[in-house]
């Protein structure tokens, strides 16, 4: 089924989904990887807060290449989610709404999606150049010194995603394989 | 005995960073098109569409196919009658990184350390592989590589027992773990044989090769084509959301081993397989 769904989500518009709908997402997301999770968990582990508003926020893991003259953004795909397991439960916890990558979770995130009920999406990996045409601004809004890394707010105009894993623990991963193995 | 200057080296491999990460190599472009075709799952052929519209992107407006824009992998072949003037080659072949990440607008994805983790903002330094050949050419290589493909990557080290069909096993297990991680549809590159580190170079010097053509060893040649149906029977699909299309190819390298062993090295690519080749 498509749909289309604004971010940030809230609980209950992400209660609604389910694994193999395809979502244009439309609104304000923010960009982590690797390194800015680790100091993300070092801040929480601090006491300290986070550098974006959490509840219902969609975080794309993603670390753009730059921009060219008069466009917002690089070339702008998903990365591998799985690194970012490790830091992930944690953040949903404290009301992570989305999560945006590419390639399989843990089972401890799978279970941080069901009991917060969150939801993660892939955007299709590889696909950096056509993703970034869905990206309408990008500004860098912590640890800039991580450069690719650092943590932006983007603004996102229809941008195509599929639900991989639902509130439900539904994995698209696992059940789309099935029909079609020989 | 032929001079070559190390800053013609720089420009060319400047050039080359830029080029492949813009433009898929012809024989990666036409897969594409032939997966389009095999593919049964509609979600998968509306993947394959987006990713060659990807391309057409890219290519139009100048923007990276991935973001993520590699570590540099640079091969040279460097001819025995060639003597190179002007500084040292590893620096040229760096200063060719330098510049054409900058003036590319691609990514800088390389940290300093492995631990310590600090980005040197120029994605230097490249890893530069050198063979000494016969002639008086340098043949330069250029093969950015991204790490969701890299980091699904395996060796192992089997039995000489294991034989062939312990080679089909270690190649479907490594595609069977990789899934969705590393983008497929993925060219998968495999080394067999040699010592622990021969077989891993072997099975990056495998992804470079040309799609269309076919390993010159008949059983080798068999096997390619074997691992791919093998492969795409697996179900993972474009996206890893399930389909037909799981690797456009399997590029085969073997080497004489020992006798005590059978070391196998799969290194997969996703289907943003760059690579590109010039001969000064």
């Amino acid at each position: 089924m498509e749909q289309h769904i604004n971010a940030p989500i809230s609980r209950e518009e992400a209660g609604r989904l389910h694994a193999g709908d395809y979502v244009y997402l439309t609104g304000t997301i923010y960009t982590a990887r690797d390194a800015a999770h680790k100091r993300m968990q070092e801040a929480i582990e601090r006491g300290e807060s986070l550098p974006f508003p959490i509840e219902g926020t969609m975080i794309y893991y993603m670390g753009p290449s730059p921009a060219r003259e008069g466009r917002p953004i690089g070339s702008a795909g998903p990365t591998t989610a799985s690194r970012m397991d490790r830091y992930a439960p944690a953040l949903m916890d404290l009301g992570l709404g989305a999560m945006i990558g590419k390639g399989k979770r843990s089972q401890s995130v799978i279970d941080g999606v069901v009991r917060n009920g969150c939801v993660y999406f892939a955007a299709v990996g590889g696909a950096g150049a056509l993703l970034s045409k869905c990206i309408t601004s990008s500004q860098v809004v912590a640890y800039e010194d991580l450069g690719p890394e650092a943590i932006r707010r983007l603004e996102v105009k229809n941008f195509p995603v599929i639900v991989v894993i639902d509130s439900e623990g539904n994995n698209l991963y696992e059940t789309a394989i099935i029909q079609y193995q020989k | 005995m032929r001079t070559i200057k190390t800053e013609e080296i720089s420009k060319a491999v400047r050039e080359m960073c830029i080029e492949a990460n813009h433009v898929l190599s012809a024989d990666m472009k036409n897969v594409f098109d032939e997966a389009e075709k095999k593919e049964e799952s509609p979600l998968g052929r509306q993947i394959l569409n987006q990713l060659k519209e990807n391309l057409k992107i890219a290519r139009e407006d100048q923007i990276p196919i991935c973001q993520d824009t590699g570590m540099a992998v640079v091969f040279l072949k460097i001819g025995q009658d060639v003597h190179i003037e002007g500084g040292s080659l590893k620096e040229a072949v760096n200063q060719g990184v330098r510049e054409g990440y900058q003036e590319g607008y691609l990514r800088k994805s390389v940290v300093a350390d492995p631990i310590e983790r600090v980005n040197t903002m120029d994605n230097t330094p490249a890893v530069i592989h050198c063979e000494i050949v016969d002639g008086d050419q340098v043949e330069i290589t250029v093969a950015p590589k991204g790490f969701g493909s890299e980091n699904m990557s395996r060796i192992f080290m089997l039995k000489p027992a294991d034989g062939i069909e312990g080679v089909k096993e270690a190649i479907l297990t490594a595609v069977k773990e990789a899934g969705p991680n590393a983008c497929p549809p993925m060219v998968v590159g495999v080394g067999i044989g040699g010592t622990f580190e021969k077989c891993a170079l072997m099975a990056k010097h495998a992804l470079t090769r040309n799609l269309k053509e076919e390993s010159a060893v008949p059983y080798v040649r068999e096997l390619e084509k074997e691992m791919v149906e093998k492969i795409n029977c697996l179900g993972i699909g474009p996206g890893g959301l399930g389909g037909r299309v799981t690797a456009f190819a399997v590029n085969i390298e073997t080497y004489p081993t020992h006798i005590a062993g059978l070391p196998v090295a799969v290194n997969i690519c996703c289907h943003v397989n760059r690579h590109i080749h010039r001969t000064i």
